[in-house]
């Protein structure tokens, strides 16, 4: 085991390598990432022992990866952003197909208008997708998670695909200490795959694009794919059980931080949530009781592990780094809609931030602290608040006036 | 917690540079975070890097405000606003300049009430290829203002980040970094780790409520649009440098200095611009000593290209 600075990209190619994926179907212009060029460097020095395919999209990447996996082959592909949702179709497809394989997004936000920073509406579009999806908030955790994600989508309960979420820019390009796991003990967790009777062989085929009329069969196959779904909960704990054995590092499916006195909590996903750490721990040290609740696992969703750390605490700071346009927040669409069956509920208050990598600042989060606060203390929670200033609008407003320049000029010439 | 900020133009290496350093902090047995930052990858264009190191684990993320040190290795950078080199820095933010004018010069220009220490690009190491290695000496630099980083640990962190480049750009950035490693000797430590403020009193944010605006407003069109019909590539610039070859004394430093290489010279020596691939940065309008460059705003201007 060494210790060394990683990217996340970095971590994803190392997750494969170690996880020996021996198929990596890849599109390899942009929005591709250093994951995959990585990857075929340590193909090129005869490093692993795998095969890429470079294939002309990201709908024929997937594909190309659902087919791979129900022969039993280790597959590994990785996307970003506006590749991921080129790819939707197939998205939903392989995962009816119940083919498991590793699937890393590297999250950057969606056109219009076309930026390169991170925020979560690109893989969240892909949620009721059958993708399982594990969000990281480190480079190591996004190692860590690639094998976690393996270990999850092969089970004989679940067979599904699994998307390993990272952030653009805050982790894909951010070096960090990353303990390299030792390969013996990484085949010790993983084992080669090996699909039983599920597998597809040329020499014995059979059809996975099967179409069904009626509506009946149809429930059946859907409703299945959601029951497999949901026993990942239960797999992602022993799995991660046996991962904190051999390798020391714990990965709950919800991470709970300073949580146990906590009167407030944050609750968000992704990179930007050690950010709140920074937060909780500076809050802590004057006194304020508060503290993180991160869900790594998005679907399924941990329900019940959500409902019994929120227990007893009087307010929740949800902040959401996406924006589903006409309702709010999803995080907080979803944490509101586990939390409706709860006695005694904490009030959840709706923050909108990070959209296209926006920071956020210490000072908002001590703000969303206090917002919070008042909350709990008049037992009203305010409307949604877009994490946005007096000087964002101003600074907006310099270039608009710039743009009806331009806009007068070619009126003009027209 | 040491906050470093590198601020270059791309193809200046600076990513390269903030992991030199990050890697020696490591080496240094730190907790390490480094990252670029870069907009639509284009050479010239300004960019920065950063490198936090803390004896704890790191929870802080993405752009550094508060910076202890400042890294700039183009001093065109510190009169472009876009650049946001001075974001942040206070009287105990150390600003460190490549560059040959005097830091009593800078300090005044900007009003600057800290230390200021430079780097002569002219007495730089050279690389075999005659350009100053500025990004790896000022890693050299930021080690020792730091005050944490060891010559042993500098000198195996340039091996480890250079080696794929081979062995004589290794040697080279090695004497530039401990040269500079020596020059700051009289500044050692003089960057410090700063205490945070305490989350007792802060300022709020001011958060607003965004009004709803329509969409002639709000939709994100350009209206500047279908220039690809004017200039092969579209225009990239708001402003255009215009040469006024009546006050150029053809001294070159244009055409040395474009990124793109778009200003050539004609027979007698006068710099031609290449409207056609000029990205509009200006670093041609902040080299020229007579003033003879000027920029002009680039709208309505495109019809006149051919």
């Amino acid at each position: 085991m060494t210790r060394k600075l990683i990217t996340g990209n970095g971590a994803a190619a190392w997750g494969a390598r170690l996880a020996r994926a021996e198929y990596i179907p890849a599109f390899p212009i942009t929005p591709q990432t250093e994951i995959i060029e990585t990857l075929a460097q340590w193909i090129d020095e005869g490093q692993i022992d795998s095969r890429m395919t470079t294939l002309e999209s990201e709908h024929s990447m997937i594909t190309t990866a659902g087919a791979a996996a129900t022969t039993g082959v280790r597959t590994f592909a990785a996307t970003s952003s506006q590749g991921l949702l080129y790819g939707m179709e197939m998205i939903y497809t392989v995962a009816g197909w119940r083919a498991p394989f590793v699937l890393v997004n590297v999250s950057r936000a969606l056109s219009a208008p076309v930026t390169l920073e991170p925020d979560h509406n690109d893989v969240l579009a892909a949620r009721d997708s059958g993708f399982l999806q594990i969000h990281c908030a480190t480079c190591q955790e996004v190692l860590d998670s690639v094998l976690l994600a393996y270990r999850l989508g092969e089970d004989e309960k679940v067979r599904l695909p699994v998307i390993v979420n990272l952030d653009g820019f805050y982790l894909s390009f951010t070096r960090e200490p990353v303990e390299i796991p030792d390969d013996k003990k990484v085949d010790q967790f993983l084992p080669p795959y090996d699909p039983g009777e599920t597998r597809f062989r040329a020499g014995d085929p059979i059809s996975q694009g099967v179409i069904v009329l009626g509506g009946s069969q149809y429930s059946y196959f859907r409703y299945e794919t959601h029951l497999a779904s949901l026993n990942a909960l239960e797999v992602f704990e022993e799995a991660s059980k046996e991962f904190e054995e051999l390798f020391g590092r714990s990965y709950r499916a919800v991470e709970e931080y300073r949580t146990e006195d906590a009167e407030v909590i944050f609750f968000m996903m992704g990179s930007f949530a050690t950010k709140a750490k920074d937060a909780v721990d500076r809050l802590r040290s004057v006194g304020r009781k508060v503290g993180l609740l991160r869900p790594r696992l998005i679907r399924p969703f941990p329900i019940e592990a959500i409902i019994s750390a929120v227990a007893g605490k009087k307010g929740i700071a949800v902040i959401d780094q996406n924006l589903s346009l006409g309702k709010g927040g999803i995080l907080y669409t979803e944490l509101a809609s586990a939390l409706y069956s709860m006695t005694d509920k904490p009030v959840l208050v709706s923050f909108i931030g990070g959209l296209g990598g926006r920071d956020i600042t210490r000072e908002e989060f001590y703000e969303m602290v206090a917002v919070t606060m008042k909350a709990i203390e008049t037992g009203k929670a305010p409307p949604p608040r877009l994490l946005y200033s007096k000087e964002e609008l101003m600074q907006m407003k310099g270039l608009q006036s710039i743009a009806r320049v331009e806009q007068r000029k070619g009126r003009g010439k027209r | 917690m040491y906050r470093i900020r590198f601020h270059a133009r791309g193809g200046q290496g600076i990513k390269t540079a903030s992991r030199i350093l990050g890697t020696a902090f490591f080496l240094e047995g730190y907790e390490v975070q480094d990252s670029p930052r870069y907009g639509a990858e284009r050479r010239g264009a300004p960019i920065f890097a950063y490198v936090r190191a803390s004896k704890k684990i790191i929870n802080e993320r993405g752009i550094i405000n508060k910076p202890d040190l400042v890294i700039v290795t183009d001093d065109s950078l510190l009169l472009l606003p876009i650049a946001g080199v001075l974001l942040g820095v206070t009287e105990r933010t150390v600003l460190l300049i490549a560059t040959d004018e005097t830091t009593e010069v800078w300090k005044k220009r900007l009003n600057l009430q800290g230390l200021v220490l430079s780097i002569s690009t002219q007495a730089a190491v050279e690389s075999h290829a005659g350009l100053p290695l500025l990004g790896v000496a000022c890693v050299g630099a930021a080690a020792q203002l730091a005050g944490a980083i060891s010559k042993s640990a500098l000198e195996e962190a340039i091996h480890e980040q250079l080696q794929p480049l081979g062995k004589v750009i290794v040697e080279e950035s090695l004497a530039a970094a401990m040269a500079a490693y020596d020059q700051m000797e009289p500044y050692a430590r003089c960057t410090t780790e700063r205490e945070d403020p305490s989350a007792d009193s802060y300022e709020s944010p001011h958060w607003i409520d965004l009004p709803f605006e329509d969409a002639r407003t709000s939709a994100p069109y350009i209206h500047a649009a279908a220039t690809t019909f004017n200039v092969k590539t579209g225009v990239w610039r708001t402003m255009r440098p215009v040469i006024d070859l009546k006050q150029c004394n053809r001294c070159a430093l244009c055409h040395i200095y474009c990124p793109d290489g778009v200003i050539s010279l004609d027979a007698k020596g006068y710099p031609q611009i290449d409207y056609q691939h000029c990205k509009g940065c200006l670093i041609c309008l902040l080299q020229c000593p007579t003033h003879a460059i000027d920029a002009i705003p680039e709208h309505g201007q495109e019809g006149e290209i051919s």
